[in-house]
């Protein structure tokens, strides 16, 4: 196993302190590598609980508050629809489902290539079988992974008998594991007896418009009833079998995210009244995501020239709709074949070639993990609170809202080196406190220890709007280029919790300059 | 009268494989093969030819 996630050299006594260190340190990912000396998940486990934490009691109560107790008891371990779980949880998706039943304009089914990250891409495809050996192999050696998803590359509910026996499958060797699924509905209304059977507690469910006229700028055709249907008439019939699936969706409590994929100038304003209805029909969240577009992908919207937003034209929709339904801001767009936390992907070391024939599932790490997680989370969650809080108070006196990046590996820490960032996660702080509002991707500027400054265009480019970038360590140069950009970067709150860096930066910097102005 | 699949196009995704009546469309090695003995280009089941009207990559399967 590589180093990125390890518990793999949890081989010696080890304190539940050392471990909370290890996940604070510079260790790769949310690395609990520095634990070395032979020791079982039993023994952390009994040193867990001496310590007056289990994991049913603590971690999560604070959090809680925002929702109803049963819904917070599903979300609470999904990295895709808890915002607090991302930094924690990992999700894989295993491309069990390549046929789909529409066409839509973003999306090319030819295309397939292991350097790209979007969704409906991947590099293999896998019987249930095959899906079974991944997911055990996968789920012994992450121990993050908490929900196994089917997202294509085609659709879930249309090609459901691989859907269904994957996870039949995977649910008899793993109970505790999280299943769900993707789709853009059309098959859905068919499915959702299935789907509640089956104990699925999550869909997402692909809307991009409620007016089928702006459909017909999205989707070609659909396959529906044995008939291709083209242009108004296809886009009713998938816009009715969307709304029918999701109120059949809302009606057996099952959780539904909406994926919506923002077009400008086809439904960018409209994605408002998407998110008023999806709202009013019982959407847990929803999820606008920027439409990614390049003539290299081969798809309709690629080959014409259609653009993708800028990442500031996305906030704005965002902040726009944001008193509607729950938003997410933290979505990656990742692959069909995508493993790991959300912003990484391991697909590549979890290939087939890299199972096992014979392939069997140790639940260890993933116990483990989850002890001390629920610790680590009890106090970020109070952490940010207290942070939140007096940044609420500091905005209303300063009237400064500004925008964070921070740098981090995982873990809710400013914890990774400004050169070896591929995004960074955007935090506002504004007179409601501080919260995560997106991430923003770039090109990894440090590589082997030289910077090019080519690629720090790039990432100063991607900064847009962006005050100040906090990471655990930046050198001289490119702190000097940002700096000029009129971007701050410090490393003074390495290692901190998120949000607690962001309120001591903030303190630092302005709270100073009032001191210095009333002095 | 049968339908046939020009290999280099196909994404191997299978919806032909379940939408056939005739299942006259099965994986032979990496990619799927209309069967002609058995394909009937859907007549006197549906208007279409189901393969041709579910794949998503255009003249992929076509008259053979």
């Amino acid at each position: 196993m590589g180093t990125l996630i390890g518990l793999d050299s949890l081989t010696g006594p080890v304190s539940s302190n050392d471990m909370r260190q290890a996940l604070t340190s510079s260790a790769p990912l949310v690395g609990l590598e520095a634990l070395s000396g032979p020791v079982s998940s039993d023994d952390m486990r009994k040193k867990l609980t001496d310590g007056g934490c289990s994991s049913s009691s603590c971690g999560s109560s604070d959090t809680s508050n925002d929702m109803p107790a049963e819904i917070w008891e599903k979300v609470k371990d999904h990295p895709c629809y808890s915002e607090e779980a991302h930094h924690y949880f990992a999700r894989m998706h295993v491309a069990v489902a390549p046929a789909c039943n529409i066409q839509c304009n973003y999306c090319n089914r030819k295309y397939d290539c292991s350097n790209e990250s979007r969704p409906g891409v991947v590099s293999e495809k896998l019987t249930p079988e095959m899906a079974l050996r991944k997911v055990m192999t996968v789920a012994s050696e992450v121990p993050q992974l908490s929900v196994l998803g089917i997202a294509g590359p085609g659709d879930a509910c249309y090609d459901f008998k691989k859907t269904e026996e994957t996870f039949r499958l995977i649910s008899q060797k793993i109970p505790d594991i999280k299943l769900c699924l993707s789709t853009n509905g059309l098959a859905l209304p068919d499915r959702v007896d299935a789907i509640a059977n089956m104990n699925i507690d999550h869909v997402t469910l692909t809307i991009n418009m409620v007016d089928p006229e702006v459909g017909t700028k999205i989707y070609p055709w659909i396959f529906y009833k044995n008939k291709r249907w083209t242009g108004l008439d296809a886009s009713k019939i998938l816009h009715e079998r969307q709304m029918e699936g999701l109120e059949m969706l809302t009606a057996r409590k099952i959780l539904c995210k909406v994926n919506s994929v923002m077009i400008p100038g086809v439904n960018d304003e409209h994605l408002v009244e998407v998110n008023k209805v999806v709202k009013q029909k019982g959407a847990f969240l929803h999820n606008i995501m920027p439409l990614i577009s390049d003539a290299a992908h081969g798809t309709h919207y690629g080959l014409t020239g259609q653009r993708g937003p800028r990442a500031m034209e996305l906030k704005e929709l965002q902040d726009k709709v944001s008193t509607g339904t729950k938003l997410m801001r933290h979505c990656r767009q990742c692959r069909a074949d995508a493993v790991g936390l959300l912003g990484e992907d391991r697909n590549e070391e979890f290939t087939m070639a890299h199972v096992p024939e014979n392939a069997e599932y140790d639940p260890s790490k993933r116990e483990a993990y989850r002890e001390i997680v629920a610790k680590e989370r009890g106090e970020h969650v109070a952490t940010r609170k207290e942070a939140s809080a007096t940044l609420a108070e500091s905005v209303s006196e300063t009237g400064t809202s500004v925008l964070v990046a921070i740098a981090t590996k995982g873990g809710g820490r400013i914890n990774q080196h400004f050169g070896h960032a591929k995004e960074f996660q955007v935090y506002e702080v504004s007179a409601k406190g501080v919260g995560f509002i997106g991430h923003r991707k770039v090109e990894q500027y440090c590589e082997g220890g030289w910077g090019e400054d080519a690629t720090l265009d790039g990432v100063i480019a991607a900064l847009e709007g962006v005050n100040v970038v906090l990471c655990s360590k930046v050198g001289d140069c490119p702190k000097d280029s940002l700096a000029k950009a009129g971007i701050d970067v410090s490393d003074t709150f390495a290692h901190e919790w998120i949000e607690a860096g962001i309120a001591a930066w903030y303190q630092q910097k302005y709270a100073r300059a009032e001191v210095r102005v009333s002095a | 009268m049968a339908y046939k699949i020009i290999t280099s196009q196909c994404t191997v995704c299978g919806a032909c494989e379940f939408e056939c009546p005739n299942v006259a469309i099965a994986m032979k090695g990496d990619t799927y093969v209309i069967d002609p003995k058995k394909c009937t280009e859907c007549e006197g089941h549906f208007d279409v030819p189901q393969c041709a009207a579910v794949c998503p990559v255009p003249k992929t399967c076509v008259p053979a």
